[in-house]
C-alpha cells in the first residue's frame, strides 16, 4: 500500500511541470501561434526561479521570478514572430538555443548552492489517511495550482467570450481581423501567457523537484510539453490525462526495472514516447475527417491596415 | 563602407597575430569540454585539473578551453579551432571526441593530442582513463556494511562496460561482507537528467534500498537519499554539500597530476603517444573522505584502499563467477586482465537481473 502511495506521489511530481508548461503552450497554439521555444523559456525560468528563491529565501518569490523570466523570453519571441512576422518555427528554435545559453550565464553563480524545497501541505488528520491522504492533502502548492490552472483555462476557452475570440484568432485570423478583433495583440497576450507558464514550470524543477540549479536541468521536458499539446488535440481535459499518463509510464518503468521485470531498459525508457504515439494514432483514427489543430496554427499574419 | 570594414578586419587580424607572437615563448595548451564548467561533475573535475595545471606551470604555459562542445562533427571543428589558435597540446575530455580527435590528429602531425577514456591512438595522440572500478569495490564494502535492509540501489546511465564493471566490482565487494546482499539496478538511459535521476532514486528507496549508488552525473540522487534519511555515494566530484549526513564517500576524478605530468613532458620534449589507464596508485582518481560511518567501517574502507593501491588486492580476483554459475576465463593469471574489464558485458553471480541487451 505504501508503495502504491509512493508511486502516485512520484507520478504527480513528475507530471506537474509538464502539465503547467503544456497548458501555457496550449493557449498560445489555440491563438494560432506555434512557439517551439518552450524548452528555452523553461530553462531560463529554472535559473531565475532558483536565483529568486536563493536570494530571498522565499519559494513564492522564486516562482514569481520564474514567471517573469518566462514572460520576458516569450516577449522576445512575440517581437520577432508577431511584430516582425518572422517564421515561427525558426524563431522558436532560436529561442530555445538562446534560453539554454542565457540560463547557464544567469545560473553560473548559483551552481552548487541548495535551497529548502517548496513545503508540502499538511492538514492534521486528513494528510494522515492511508493511501489517499498524502496524495490529496499532502502535495506542494505547484501541484494544486497546476490543476486549478487547467480547470481555469478550460473555463476560459469554452465558457467565456474572450476565450471564444482567442480561439477564433487561431482558427481564422483573417475573419477575426475583419470582425475588428486585434489579432496580433490577442496573440501577444497568448504568447506571454505561454511564456509565464513555461517559466513557472521551469522554476518548479529547482524549487520543488530537485532543489538545486544545474545548467540543462530541464533535460528536454519543454519538448515533451509541446508533444503533449498535440497529444491532447488542443483540449485541456485531455492534456491532464496525457501529462499524468506520461508521468505514470515514466515512473512505472523505473519501478519495473527495480523489480527486475526483464524487459530491456532501453525499451522501457522509450515507453512513455511509444505510449504517446499510440494514443495519437488511436485518437486520429477515432475521428472522422480533418485535424483538430487550430486552422491558422503557425501561419504568419500581417494585418492590412 | 565595405572597404573600411575590410581594413578594420585586417587590422584586427594583424593585432591578433602580433599578440600571438608575443606569447609564442609560452606553450599553448587547449581543452575541449563536454558540459559547462559548472556542471558539478565530469566537466567540472577537468576544469579543476586545468586550474591546478595553471597554478603549477602558469609561467610557462597558456591555456584555453572550449565548453559545451557536443560530441560529433562539431567537435572536429572545435578541435581544429584550437589547433589554428596555436595550441600544441590539446586535451579532448570525453569518449565521444575519439574519432574527431583522431581525424584532426592525422591532419596535424606536429600537434599532440590527449583523449580521455577512448581506445584509438596515433603517434601524436595518447589516451588516458581511470580504473574507477577500484573505487566501486571500496564503495561495495562500505555499502554492504552500512545497509540494514540488505538491498542496495544502483542507478546506471547506459549499460556499457565501464558501468557494468562498476556494478560487478560493487557486488563482488559487498558479497565478501554479506553473501546474500541484493542489488536493484535502474538504468536511467541518460548521463544527466536531474529529474529522472531523482525519480530513479525515489523508486529504489520505495522498493527497499537503503544505500544508493549512482553512475549518472547530477547530485539529484544524493539529495533524495538525504531527504529520505538514507545513505548514498557521490559521483565524479564531491557532493557532500547535497547530503552532509548522507554521503559515505565519492569517487573523485583527479586529472590534475596527469595533466601536469603530460604538459611537463611536452615542455621537456619527451612527450610520446601512450595509453594511461591509472588507478588509485597513479592518482588518476581519489576517494572523498569516508564520512557518516562508524570507525570500523571506515577502517575496512581504508584498508581496502591501501591494499588496492599497493597492488595486493584486485577487485576482479579469480575466480569471477558469472550469472550462469560458471567461472569466467581468467586471462590475467590471478585476476581478469585489462581487456576483459574494459569490455565487460556480463553480470556476476548474485545479481538477480538481466543485463540489458543480453
Amino acid at each position: 500500500m505504501e508503495l502504491i502511495e509512493a508511486i502516485i506521489l512520484a507520478v504527480l511530481a513528475a507530471s506537474t511541470p509538464l502539465l503547467i508548461a503544456a497548458t501555457g503552450e496550449l493557449v498560445t497554439e489555440r491563438s494560432g501561434v506555434l512557439n517551439l521555444g518552450v524548452e528555452g523559456m523553461m530553462i531560463v525560468g529554472a535559473a531565475c526561479g532558483f536565483a529568486g528563491a536563493w536570494l530571498t529565501g522565499s519559494i513564492f518569490i522564486g516562482a514569481l521570478f520564474g514567471i517573469v523570466a518566462g514572460t520576458l523570453m516569450s516577449l522576445v519571441f512575440a517581437l520577432m514572430a508577431l511584430g516582425l512576422a518572422v517564421n515561427q518555427v525558426a524563431t522558436g528554435l532560436a529561442l530555445t538555443i538562446l534560453g539554454v545559453g542565457l540560463s547557464g550565464l544567469i545560473g553560473a553563480g548559483f551552481v552548487g548552492e541548495r535551497i529548502t524545497p517548496a513545503a508540502h501541505l499538511y492538514i492534521p488528520g486528513l494528510t494522515d489517511i492511508p493511501l489517499i491522504g498524502r496524495v490529496l492533502f499532502g502535495e506542494d502548492a505547484f501541484v494544486y495550482f497546476s490543476l486549478a490552472l487547467v480547470a481555469g483555462i478550460w473555463w476560459f476557452l469554452y465558457r467565456t467570450r474572450p476565450g471564444l475570440i482567442l480561439r477564433a484568432c487561431g482558427d481564422n485570423h483573417v475573419s477575426a481581423h475583419a470582425l475588428g478583433y486585434p489579432v496580433l495583440r490577442i496573440r501577444t497576450f497568448a504568447v506571454m501567457f505561454g511564456g509565464a507558464c513555461a517559466g513557472l514550470a521551469g522554476a518548479y524543477l529547482p524549487l520543488a523537484y530537485t532543489p538545486f540549479f544545474i545548467p540543462g536541468m530541464t533535460a528536454g521536458r519543454g519538448w515533451i510539453a509541446l508533444a503533449l499539446v498535440v497529444f491532447s488535440s488542443w483540449r485541456p481535459g485531455r492534456l491532464v490525462v496525457g501529462a499524468y499518463l506520461f508521468g505514470a509510464v515514466t515512473i512505472l518503468q523505473l519501478h519495473a526495472q527495480g523489480w527486475g521485470v526483464g524487459i530491456p531498459s532501453q525499451l522501457m525508457s522509450a515507453l512513455p514516447y511509444l505510449a504517446t504515439v499510440i494514443v495519437l494514432v488511436l485518437l486520429s483514427r477515432a475521428r472522422t475527417g480533418g485535424s483538430t489543430a487550430p486552422a491558422a496554427l503557425g501561419t504568419v499574419f500581417v494585418p492590412d491596415r | 563602407m565595405r572597404k573600411s570594414l575590410l581594413a578594420l578586419a585586417a587590422g584586427l587580424l594583424l593585432a591578433g597575430s602580433v599578440s600571438a607572437a608575443s606569447a609564442a615563448d609560452k606553450l599553448k595548451v587547449g581543452f575541449i569540454y563536454l558540459g559547462p564548467v559548472g556542471d558539478l561533475g565530469w566537466t567540472y573535475q577537468h576544469e579543476l585539473a586545468r586550474q591546478a595545471l595553471v597554478k603549477e606551470l602558469g609561467d610557462k604555459i597558456e591555456t584555453t578551453f572550449l565548453e559545451n562542445v557536443p560530441e560529433g562533427p562539431d567537435a572536429e571543428r572545435s578541435i581544429e579551432q584550437l589547433v589554428r589558435a596555436g595550441n600544441k597540446l590539446i586535451f579532448t575530455t570525453s569518449f565521444g571526441y575519439m574519432d574527431p580527435t583522431l581525424k584532426v590528429a592525422k591532419k596535424y602531425p606536429n600537434v599532440h593530442f590527449e583523449h580521455a577514456t577512448g581506445y584509438k591512438r596515433n603517434p601524436n595522440m595518447s589516451t588516458y582513463s581511470a580504473k574507477w572500478y577500484q573505487g566501486r569495490y571500496i564503495q561495495g564494502l562500505i555499502a554492504a556494511k552500512m545497509s540494514k535492509s540488505g538491498v542496495l540501489g544502483y542507478i546506471g546511465s547506459f549499460p556499457i562496460p565501464e558501468v557494468v564493471s562498476g556494478i560487478n566490482a560493487t557486488i563482488l565487494a559487498a558479497q565478501t561482507i554479506n553473501p546474500n546482499i541484493k542489488v536493484k539496478i535502474i538504468w536511467a538511459n541518460t548521463w544527466f537528467d536531474p529529474g529522472k535521476e531523482a525519480d530513479a532514486a525515489k523508486a529504489l528507496i520505495d522498493q527497499g534500498a537503503d544505500v544508493i549508488m549512482q553512475h549518472t552525473d547530477s547530485p539529484a540522487a544524493m539529495q533524495i537519499a538525504s531527504e529520505r534519511g538514507k545513505l548514498a555515494f557521490g559521483q565524479d566530484s564531491e557532493m557532500i554539500k547535497f547530503g552532509p549526513k548522507t554521503q559515505l564517500t565519492s569517487i573523485l576524478d583527479t586529472w590534475g597530476p596527469y595533466y601536469i605530468a603530460r604538459v611537463k613532458a611536452e615542455l621537456d620534449g619527451t612527450w610520446k603517444s601512450e595509453d594511461s589507464w591509472g588507478g588509485l596508485d597513479s592518482h588518476m582518481f581519489a576517494m572523498a573522505p569516508y564520512t557518516n560511518m562508524p570507525d570500523d567501517v571506515k577502517k575496512i574502507a581504508e584498508d581496502a584502499q591501501a591494499a588496492i593501491t599497493a597492488g595486493k588486492l584486485h577487485p576482479f580476483k579469480c575466480p569471477v563467477v558469472g550469472q550462469d554459475g560458471k567461472p569466467v576465463e581468467c586471462k590475467g593469471g590471478a585476476n581478469l586482465d585489462d581487456g576483459q574489464i574494459l569490455g565487460m558485458n556480463f553480470y556476476v553471480k548474485g545479481i538477480d537481473d538481466k543485463l540489458p541487451g543480453k
